[in-house]
């Protein structure tokens, strides 16, 4: 029998072989950094952690970070992720995507699975554009944007996934900064402690295809709730902060229930014991020939 | 003579046809009779017309009959429009007060219950359904008792509708006595110990047994049987049940489940099934066992969502996009369902692919007795290769997707300590690396292409080899799938009695395909006939793509309504003697329809009746 030493992780244990191949200078850099450093600093068993996401330039972050992880669907992260929740309970399982992915084409799971609240950490990269469909609009582009599909600017109105999670009963609802790590790294942290759905919408800005929203442009507007005081307990004023963009842009913790809803994980009566993924299978005589009763 | 009934209730949804078939069918089970039984419905909860055909008889019927012997009447419009359906002999059970039949055929009795005086003037509207079965208890020739029983169990909770309900069926029962005659042909009770199902209670319990944990749907009829079977049995049976917004994030999750090891599955219809296809995809390619159950209704579209049909075939063959292993299986029967879920958990697991079982509302709607044996049968868990945190052993590298001889890799669950892997949609190596960004390589692409492909061959080994029914030496071949079995077994043997030699070949396993076997026995054949119920053949073309054989001749129904044997026969027998390569049947009688309402069309009424 091996020995189990307790080691304290450091970011690097949970860095793949792989080397990313986002463009030098994508804002994804710094949330897979992040998101390695928190892990570490959390101290959680790389098998014991499952990273699924959908598709896109984000969505290949589970092939640069060590843990078991589903690289799936374009849009569906968010229910694969569930699935996997729901089928083991003891892993952490963290969702991961850009904006196309959870607000576009997966916005239907998103606002269910915040309204479900399944203890998921579920991150959006945010750069309000398709970056590896080569640069068209998004779900939260600016109005007007000009963009490959929208040369003469966007007709349509941007959306907002702060105040749509806190509307759809999300418990835990912060933005970070790519360019803002340690940050970045709280704001994680808190969400994959946090008891229930936690989400982390993050400015991840497209070098490449961006060329409005860029690190500039965050840099001059983001300003953090925590040095204005703003209280996240409060639903009402959470909400308000949702509402703000233009000059100046909040980040950090907008909202976090005082009193957690408890999780459906939690609430399932089906997984109050032992994972379904370690249990053994198949029905007693006794209960094959109770099913069958009902029928005679 | 085979000592067989064949009843037909009917009345308005809402009217109770439903309680008043299932009262009499498990009557007729706990006497040791079986019964077949199928619904016609439309999509409505009140009005309309809803007709239930129950055959009864000490051998089991393979379908819902040709014609009836006996009719219950819950209304003026059913009295009207089945009376002339009745074969002499028959006997017509209607409430006195408040119908009024017209002429009866030849030989027909006639038997109208004074409803007020035997369930008194205040009972429910209801109990009239009581009345009449008792009636046609009595009529049967049949012990009181096991109605008495029925009450007993359905009302368990409730001693006052027990009583009720046994008094009031007791006074048409007694009523009957008096003053009918009973049907000339007798059933007499058996000691089989019978289970009265659905198909899609069946799929529930058959996913149960066979150690499913997880269950995730989308209501869709006629698929909802089974989240009604799985909901109230879940805690029970630590079966985590859930309902969820739409089809997509149901295979999804279902997906999600399923590559954490655990047993999964979900149901639905055509439509769902069509929002299911993208995953079933990534089923293939991180080879995840999931299995998905298309419960098939009549399409495209909305369609028919009340009415049978077999026309998903080509959906299921085309499911998702690219090449991947798969298999697609069709139970023939109503307890086929319960086998059939089983295997389909023990090939998804053994395959690593995802297997798609197409049922149908015929199969999973309608019921059937079943012996109890046939349920107490144990079929085997075999879960294939895999690796969980209890058996894994450390210390060597770890290829999820190893390429093997059989194209199956050892599968570690995760959570597994030293087995880490990320599992893409996106082409990738033995390792789980994706080659389609920065790394890429046609050599790893064949190489993992054909490592998935290769499942096929193994799957095919262990999926049984159709066979042909009936004498090798016949006239005819009727070649059949999915759940026409039962129907075409019967106009198979009636033939061969009126002096056409006819034998049958039916497919369950549609995917993979036993091509030498099967051009083995066709090659053999005078003369084959492809029964299918949907309008273009799709079965015919499967079996042309992958065989090449081409069958004489073909019977199509599509009108919504289940092939009844006569159906077959007479097809069989225009094509026989007219020479017909495709015969399209449909169900005229009025029975079935219901009039067009007035409307905004040109047309006037009598104009689209015709």
């Amino acid at each position: 029998m091996a020995m189990t030493i307790a080691v304290s992780k450091e970011a690097k244990h949970y860095k793949s072989e792989i080397t990313p191949d986002w463009c030098p200078g994508c804002g994804d850099y710094g949330v897979l950094t992040v998101l390695q450093r928190a892990c570490a600093e959390l101290n959680i068993p790389n098998h014991e952690i499952l990273l699924v996401s959908g598709i896109g330039c984000s969505s290949n972050i589970p092939g640069f970070f060590k843990s078991y992880g589903v690289h799936s669907l374009h849009g569906r992260a968010l229910p694969v992720a569930t699935g996997a929740k729901l089928a083991n309970h003891s892993m952490t399982v963290i969702a991961a995507g850009g904006d196309g992915d959870g607000y576009g084409i997966g916005q239907g799971h998103f606002i269910h699975a915040m309204r479900r609240n399944i203890d998921l950490t579920y991150i959006v990269m945010n750069n309000e554009i398709y970056g590896l469909t080569t640069g068209q609009t998004s779900p939260t582009s600016e109005t007007n944007m000009k963009t490959k599909s929208t040369p003469f600017g966007n007709l349509e109105g941007q959306l907002n996934p702060l105040a749509l999670a806190i509307a759809a009963g999300c418990g835990f609802v912060a933005r970070g900064f790519s360019g803002d790590i340690n940050h970045l790294k709280t704001l994680y942290m808190e969400a994959i402690k946090y008891p229930g759905f936690a989400l982390v919408d993050v400015f991840s800005p497209c070098v490449t295809f961006n060329k409005q929203n860029t690190f500039g442009w965050f840099k001059e507007r983001v300003y953090k709730l925590e040095d204005v005081n703003h209280d996240a307990s409060q639903l009402h004023s959470a909400m308000e902060k949702t509402l703000e963009w233009g000059a100046k842009i909040p980040i950090g913790i907008f909202y976090k229930n005082p009193n957690p809803r408890v999780s459906l994980d939690r609430l399932d009566s089906t997984l109050s014991g032992k994972p379904l993924a370690y249990q053994s299978i198949g029905v007693s005589k006794e209960i094959r020939k109770k099913l069958i009763e009902e029928y005679v | 003579m085979k000592n067989e009934l064949t009843i037909g209730i009917g009345g308005a949804a809402g009217d109770g046809v439903a309680s008043a078939g299932n009262t009499l069918a498990q009557s007729m089970a706990r006497l040791g009779l079986y019964v077949y039984a199928y619904n016609s419905y439309q999509s409505v909860i009140r009005g309309g017309h809803s007709y239930l055909r129950l055959r009864i008889s000490a051998q089991k019927p393979l379908n819902h009959g040709n014609q009836i012997n006996g009719l219950v009447a819950l209304n003026q419009d059913t009295l009207n429009r089945h009376l002339p359906e009745l074969l002499a002999g028959g006997i017509c059970i209607y409430n006195n007060d408040k119908l009024k039949p017209e002429k009866a055929p030849p030989g027909v009795q006639l038997c109208p219950l004074p409803i007020y005086e035997l369930a008194g003037s205040t009972a429910l509207p209801v109990m009239q359904n009581t009345v009449a079965i008792g009636a046609l208890i009595q009529l049967m020739g049949l012990e009181f008792q096991a109605l008495e029983s029925v009450f007993q169990n359905v009302f368990a909770k409730k001693p006052q509708v027990v009583a009720i309900n046994v008094s009031a069926a007791k006074a048409g029962f007694d009523y009957a006595l008096k003053h009918f005659k009973p049907f000339s042909e007798k059933l007499y009770k058996t000691n089989n110990r019978l289970a009265l199902v659905t198909g899609n209670e069946l799929l529930g319990m058959g996913a149960a047994v066979a150690g499913c944990k997880f269950y995730v749907a989308y209501p869709m009829s006629p698929a909802s049987g089974v989240l009604h079977w799985m909901a109230p049995h879940a805690k029970e049976l630590g079966i985590c049940v859930r309902q969820v917004e739409d089809e997509i994030s149901v295979i999804n999750m279902a997906i999600g489940a399923a590559h954490m090891g655990v047993r999964s599955i979900c149901a639905t219809s055509g439509g769902g099934f069509a929002l299911m296809t993208e995953a079933l995809g990534m089923a293939g390619i991180i080879e995840t066992p999931v299995v998905a159950i298309n419960v098939m209704r009549g399409g495209p579209s909305t369609g028919l969502p009340t009415k049978t049909e077999q026309a998903d075939l080509n959906q299921a063959i085309g499911a998702s996009q690219g090449d991947y292993p798969r298999i697609i299986m069709a139970p023939i029967s109503i307890s086929d369902c319960f086998v059939s879920v089983q295997e389909a958990f023990n090939f998804a697991e053994q395959f690593q692919c995802p297997v798609i079982i197409l049922s149908e509302l015929l199969l999973s709607e309608g019921n059937e007795t079943v012996n109890v044996e046939f349920l107490e049968q144990e079929i085997k868990i075999e879960r294939g290769e895999l690796i969980t945190p209890e058996n894994s052993t450390m210390g060597k590298t770890y290829l999820r997707y190893l390429d093997t001889p059989s194209g199956v890799s050892p599968r570690a669950i995760p959570g597994t300590p030293d087995h880490l892997y990320v599992s893409a949609t996106d082409e990738h190596d033995e390792d789980g690396v994706i080659i389609s960004d920065v790394y890429t390589d046609p050599v790893i692409r064949k190489k993992m292409a054909d490592k998935r492909a290769r499942k096929m061959q193994g799957i095919l080994q262990k999926i049984s080899k159709p066979s042909l029914e009936g004498s090798n030496e016949a006239e005819v071949t009727i070649i059949g799938w999915g759940s026409t079995w039962g129907v075409i077994k019967e106009a198979a043997e009636q033939l061969t009695q009126e002096g056409i030699k006819t034998n049958h070949l039916h497919f369950k396993y549609l995917v993979p395909f036993h091509v030498k076997e099967v051009l083995d026995i066709l090659k053999k054949s005078k003369k084959t006939v492809i029964v299918e119920m949907n309008q273009s053949g799709q079965f015919a073309r499967h079996l042309s793509a992958e065989t090449g054989f081409r069958a004489h001749a073909h019977i199509r129904k599509y009108d919504g309504e289940p092939y009844e044997p006569k159906h077959i026969i007479n097809g069989i027998k225009q094509i026989l003697s007219q020479g017909k390569e495709i015969v399209e049947v449909l169900s005229t009688e009025p029975g079935w329809r219901t009039p067009h309402p007035p409307g905004p069309g040109v047309f006037t009424q009598a104009a689209r009746i015709n």
